[in-house]
Parts: structure tokens; sequence; C-alpha cells
């Protein structure tokens, strides 16, 4: 990838990601954050991970942020959300943030990373298939099982379901008071 | 890499052309700000309440509707570029994976979550 | 390696956990064509696709070989959680019945949901690579936190549901980012080949692989409930639906364990001067905050989640001591705490149901006179949980403390054993409240057959593998042996006691 490209959309991404933790809105903030995610995907893309790219735009882009958005109109949002954190907590976090950094420099420079020649096709969607469909079979697999939940999560806690039928039973056994 | 460069090239192109409509309007285009002129604007009527409000959560469960099936695709896609290699196999594993998907939209459908009256 | 024929060699290990999926998708649909009234009778398709799923564990015993790339492992290890873990669901939905009526859950999401948990951890068990390990505990978790948060009308069960969540899924961060910096470092996700990449020197004591392991103890500690990361288990066992409660305290742990002792026991054991340290700190704090904080409760769901954080506390001991000896007295610690569990559990819902109260101390005053049957199956689940001999809590907790000793984790040894001492009270404050405190009196007891059913397995089980000790610990030992065969394929055969 050549510099210009990676130092363009590495730039954006910083800058977006900025953006997501400065905006005042949280609806700002989330814009911001496709852009974060685009910039990253572009990125993956320019070092030949194609496959990995695209997904991250399907599925980030497409779908996770839009779920974000449905939260954030789920919750109540009429005030202005206040500043938050003392100085002592705001302070603690950004020691926090740097003995973070601090830490992944130290690792990214104490550990010898190897260096391997791959297939031109590495990354690619056909590769992809070909682990998806081979070794990883069970995985794939359980990952339907795994949305299977989430649907059925939802709707257990999000409809509304009727009050216990049974007449003579307390309508609630554990929510008597419990003091 | 070098694939790529077309499409550098657009994505440059259509940010230069998107960036030069927006400068050039905001320099040379008329403006006046009124607080009337900033109002939301609701079929003439003065906009009551507040923007802010709560959605009803069955927004919220279209969206994991849309969030499953949007990972399904997702799955499939890596088959469909090498369904001819995979051959058989690959049919009975996709086959799995879709009918589960397919008795998820069903139960969905049952439990109305598609079901907006 | 990709062809369909080692699919059709491979359907020993996933013909338990798929007979499970299936049930769930089969309860699932049946039941949402059902009106409310009729969809209380899936449970008795949960029932049937449990108790197939423990027969069909049979298919996955055997000598050690990994399946689908490595994604699964057949072996007696995975064949004995696989055996176990529907068990215990089945006794859990056995006791469910009316209880979810009477709360007014959604019967069809119930179940299946229970039942997708089920699979959840017995992929846990049986996993071969970290991938299906993380999905498999995934399955399990989002399934729970939303059984937890599913008495709508309570918001006790919300806040329980929303902070498990919260919590939950958090501790899955840490697990995740473990496995990936495990996988950076060793290059593969196959616990086989991460194991083989440990052994050599330079990779193992590699930053990547240290922070890995940091990362994937605090993911289980979470997930079994450990200390310091114990913080979301009472207020979500305390929430959560009793039936739910059992299952969190029970299945949850029994999948949690059966992937964190293989990992840590049988694939990381190189790493061992690593990780036992942080063990034994995570053990002693465990032990000593569970039985301590437990003394203060008044909520017996609350004490539970103490005591279960104290259990996790005595496993923790038999797992920093490391050695194989330790496998089989932790295999055979699970089965004792699961079946006095579930009993304690199935005792509070037939007595929320009976009485229509809560789950108070109070609550059980005077039961011995009102329910004879209950409080003495509760006096029994409480001293099997104590270690009173001979019951299964008393064989186990012996049997991994002599081990850990024989290890040298003398000081460890000993705060267990002050530990046990403490129990005692919280433990034997239930029966005196259950026999010598006068009650008011109550109606008449609700005659729930299944529920009945339920209570009678679990303290059979209680007493039997307490007594008869030997068939189940040479099961046990069997099964870990199975599972070391990895390490060692030509001794470990031998090795069988």
């Amino acid at each position: 990838m050549p510099l210009g490209i990676f130092a363009f959309f590495a730039t954006l991404a910083v800058i977006s990601a900025l953006g997501v933790i400065l905006q005042r809105s949280p609806v700002h903030s989330l814009l911001a954050l496709i852009v974060t995610l685009l910039c990253v995907a572009a990125l993956m893309i320019g070092l030949d991970a194609l496959a990995v790219g695209l997904l991250q735009a399907i599925v980030y882009v497409g779908a996770i942020v839009v779920l974000f958005l449905f939260v954030i109109w789920l919750l109540n949002l009429e005030r202005d959300p206040e500043e938050s954190g003392r100085l002592g907590i705001k302070l603690l976090a950004a020691v926090g943030a740097a003995a973070l950094v601090g830490e992944l420099t130290a690792f990214l420079t104490r550990t010898h990373m190897s260096q391997q020649t791959v297939n031109s096709d590495y990354g690619s969607m056909a590769q992809l298939a070909g682990l998806i469909f081979g070794n990883y079979l069970i995985a794939f697999e359980v990952t339907s099982l795994l949305l299977l939940v989430a649907v059925v999560g939802v709707v257990a806690v999000a409809r509304r379901w009727p009050s216990p039928r049974l007449a003579n039973r307390p309508p609630t056994l554990s929510a008597k008071p419990q003091t | 890499m070098t694939t790529w460069f077309p499409v550098a090239l657009m994505t440059a192109f259509a940010a230069l052309v998107v960036g030069l409509m927006v400068t050039i309007n905001a320099i040379v285009g008329p403006r006046s700000r009124d607080p009337v002129k900033g109002e939301a604007f609701e079929c003439g009527n003065p906009p009551s309440g507040s923007a802010w409000r709560r959605f009803s959560v069955h927004f919220y469960l279209t969206a994991i509707l849309f969030l499953v099936f949007d990972v399904e695709v997702v799955f499939l896609y890596p088959w469909a570029v090498t369904i001819r290699q995979l051959g058989a196999t690959g049919l009975v594993e996709a086959g799995i994976f879709i009918v589960l998907m397919l008795a998820g939209l069903i139960y969905a459908l049952r439990r109305g979550m598609l079901d907006w009256s | 390696m990709q062809a369909l024929g080692p699919l059709i060699l491979s359907w020993r290990s996933v013909l338990a956990p798929g007979i499970v999926a299936l049930t769930a998708v089969v309860t699932m649909l049946v039941g949402s064509g059902l009106s409310e009234d009729e969809s209380e009778s899936v449970g008795w398709i949960a029932l049937t696709g449990l108790v197939a799923a423990a027969i069909a564990s049979l298919a996955a015993s055997g000598d050690h070989i990994v399946t689908f790339g490595g994604s699964l492992i057949i072996d007696d290890y995975t064949a004995f959680f696989y055996l176990l873990i529907p068990v215990c669901s089945a006794v859990v939905v056995l006791f469910s019945f009316d209880y979810v009526a009477a709360l007014g859950l959604p019967a069809t999401e119930y179940y299946a949901l229970l039942l997708f948990a089920t699979t959840g951890m017995m992929l846990m068990a049986g996993a071969g690579d970290l991938i299906v390990m993380f999905l498999g505990l995934e399955t399990m978790s989002i399934s729970a936190y939303v059984m937890a948060a599913m008495a709508q009308r309570d918001p006790k069960s919300s806040e329980a549901g929303l902070k498990y969540f919260l919590l939950g899924a958090f501790s899955t961060g840490f697990l995740l980012y473990g496995i990936a910096l495990l996988y950076g470092a060793t290059g593969s996700i196959k616990l086989e080949a991460v194991a083989q990449m440990v052994r050599k020197h330079s990779i193992a004591l590699s930053p990547f692989v240290l922070l890995g392991l940091g990362l994937i103890l605090v993911g289980f500690g979470f997930k079994v409930a450990a200390a310091p990361f114990h913080v979301w288990t009472p207020d979500a066992y305390e929430g959560a639906p009793t039936s739910v409660t059992a299952l969190m305290a029970v299945g949850i742990k029994l999948g949690a364990f059966a992937g964190f002792i293989r990992v840590l026991l049988i694939y990381l054991a190189p790493l061992h001067a690593q990780w036992s340290g942080v063990l034994w700190a995570l053990a002693a704090l465990s032990m000593t905050v569970g039985n301590l904080a437990a003394l203060a409760q008044e909520n017996i769901k609350r004490m539970l989640a103490y005591s279960a954080i104290a259990h996790a506390g005595y496993i923790l001991v038999g797992m920093t001591a490391g050695r194989s000896e330790v496998g089989p007295a932790l295999l055979y610690y699970l089965l004792g705490y699961a079946f006095a569990n579930l009993g304690a559990f199935a005792v509070l819902v037939a007595v929320e149901q009976a009485q229509q109260s809560g789950t108070k101390l109070d609550d059980l005053s005077g039961l011995a006179r009102n329910h004879p049957m209950l409080a003495a199956a509760m006096a029994l689940f409480m001293l099997s949980l104590m270690g009173m001999p001979p019951l299964a809590g008393f064989v186990g907790k012996f049997y991994i403390f002599s081990v850990a000793l024989e290890s040298r984790y003398v000081w460890l040894v000993i705060i267990a054993t002050l530990n046990s001492v403490v129990s005692a009270y919280y433990y034997a404050r239930v029966i005196v409240a259950m026999y010598m405190r006068e009650g008011a009196e109550r109606q008449a007891q609700t005659r729930q057959p299944t529920l009945l059913f339920a209570l009678a397995v679990a303290a059979l089980a209680t007493v039997i593998i307490g007594l008869l000790p030997h068939p189940y610990i040479s099961a046990s030992s069997a099964a870990y042996a199975s599972a070391e065969q990895v390490l060692r394929p030509a001794t470990a055969a031998l090795q069988t006691k």
C-alpha cells in the first residue's frame, strides 16, 4: 500500500475516531464512527485483506451501526448529556490510556514478528470460503445457532407477554416485596 | 494492490467533486438565518414536542432481525463465490445454515416481529 | 480435509449437541405455533430432546480423536460432560413446568433458550479450538442473560438480566482479546497446535502469550464467578427466576469449568508456573469472599450465590495444583456440586409455589412441619454443600484438598479448610430455620409430580455419589485420562487407576 494512501486513511480514521468521543450528540458520534469504520475497511483492503475489508463494511457499517442508532433512539435523550466525570476520574482515565499506549508499544517492540510469504490469494473470498466450509465448519454452523438465540432472545425480552393466566396464583411470586 | 488504483482514483475524484460543490455553495450561496427558518418542517404547522424522544421498541426488534439476516448474507457471500469448488459438500453445509436461519424467520413471523399494525 | 468423508466419520462428536440444538429449533417452531396456554407443553419436547442427547452422549466416548479439523474432540472427557450437562438441564426442565406458568414466563422462549444454552455448554466441553469454545460460551451466556431477565413484571429480574449481561459481555471481551493474542503468538486457534507451540520455550514466554493467558484467565474467572470477578453474581442469582438461577449455578458453571479445565490443565499445562500463582490468588479470594459474604445473607438465593462463588474457589484450589491426579477430583467435585445445587434450587422453587412466598430465610421457618419432605431434602443438599460425610460434597472436597496437599499447596489447603468450617454456619442456618423455628401456618402443598421427581433424582444422586463414590471416581479418572491422551499418547492409558 502506498504510503500516501495509508497516511490519508489512517489520519482520517484517527480524526473521525476523535470525533466519536468529542461530539456532544450521540447521533453525530455515530456518524463519525461510520467514517472510522469505513477508513479501517479501506486500510484492510489496502493490505490485500479484501474479504475482511468488505465484511467490515457490510457488517459494521451496514448492521451494527444501525443497531447502535436504534439503541440511541430507544434511550431517552431529552436532556443534553451532562458533563460527566470529575477531574480525578479524568486524570485516572488519562493515566490508564497512557499506560495502555506504553504497554502496547512495549509489546510491539519486544515481540519478534515472524514474516511469512503467503500465496497471492491469501485473504481472498475463495480462501475464506475454503476455511469456513472446511476446518471451521463447526464454528460456522454454531454461528447460526447464536443468531437464532438473538432472535428468540430479543422476542423474549422486548415483547409484551400476557400476565400469568392461572387465577389461583399470585401475579408474581418473586415480585413480592422482599425488604 | 495496483488493481485498486482505479477505485482509489474514483474515490478521490468523488471526494473532490463533493468537496468542491459544498465549498462553492458555502462561499457564493445566499444565506439567511432566523429562528423560523431553523424550525423543523411539519407540514406548515408549528412543530410541537421535542425531536428527542423515545422510539418504539419495535424498531429495535426489526433492527435485530435485519442484523441477523445481514450476518447470514455475510456468511453466504464466500459460499456464493466458490459454489462450484465446494460442490455438494458446500451445499449441505450451507443448507443446514440456511434452514436454521429460515426457522428463525418463521419464528419471527409467528411472533409478529414484522407486524406493525 | 475438506471432503465429505471426515464429515460422516465425525458424527459422533456432534450427535449429542446436535440433538439438543435441533430440539431447540423444534421447540421454537412448535411453541410459536401454539397458543399461550398450549405452549407450556413444549417443556415435554425439551425434556425428550435432553434425555435423547444424554443417551447419545455415549457416541462421543472412546479414545481421544479430533474431528472437524480439530474443532470438536471425541473422548471420555467430552462424553462425561455431554452426559452430565443434558441431565442437569433435564432436571431444571422437570422443576420448571409449573413454575414457568406461575411466573407467566413465555414457555416457548424459556425452553428454547434453555436448550440453546445447553448446546452452548456442551460445545464448550467438546471444543477443540478456541473459536468453538468462544461460540459455545456466547451461545450459553446470551441465552442465560435473556432468561435471567424473563420475568417481565419483576423489576429485580430485569435488573439481574441487565447486570449479568453488561458484566458478562465485558468479560467476554477479555476472553476474546486473550484468544486473539494467543492466536497471534502461536499462529493457530486449534488447541492442540497452541499447546505444541507453547511447549517451545521461546514462544511460551513471549509477552503476547502471557498477556493472552492473563486475559483468558480473567474471562473464565468471570464465567465461573471467581472473586474478584464475582460482583455480578449475587444480584443476578437473586433477581433471576429461581429455575433460571439453578441453570446459572449449575449448567453455566459446568460448561465454563469444562472448557476452563481442558484449556488450562491440559493444553496450557506447560505454562503451569505462570498461571498457578494467579489461580492461587483467585482460589483463596473466592473461598474467603464467598464464605464470609454468605454468612450475612438473609435471602437464600443470594446465600447460594455466594456459596457458588466459594465452591468455584474450592475447584480453583484443585486447578492450582495442576497435576494430572487432580483432574478426576475436579470432575467428581463438579458432579456432586451440580446435583446438590439443583436439589437446593428445586426445593426453593417448590417453596415459592407451595407457600406463595419469597426465598428469604424466614420463608423457610417451620418448613419441617408444613412440608417435611421438602425440608428433609433441603437439609440433605445443605449438608452435601457443607461437605458433611458421607455425602458427595464431602468426598469431592476431601479428594481435591488431599491432591492439593500432595502438591505442597499447604497454605491454600489451610485456607480452604478454614473456609469450609466457616461455611458450615450459613448452611446450618437454613436447617435450623426449617427445623427449629416456628413459621406461619401455610396452605397445603401443590402436588407436582415432575418437581418431586426432579427432587428425588437430585437427592438420590447426592447420596449415591457420596456413599458409593468408586464408580464415579473411576468414570472421572477415565474421562480425564482420555483428555490427557493428547499430551502423552502412549502412556496415558496406563495411568488410569
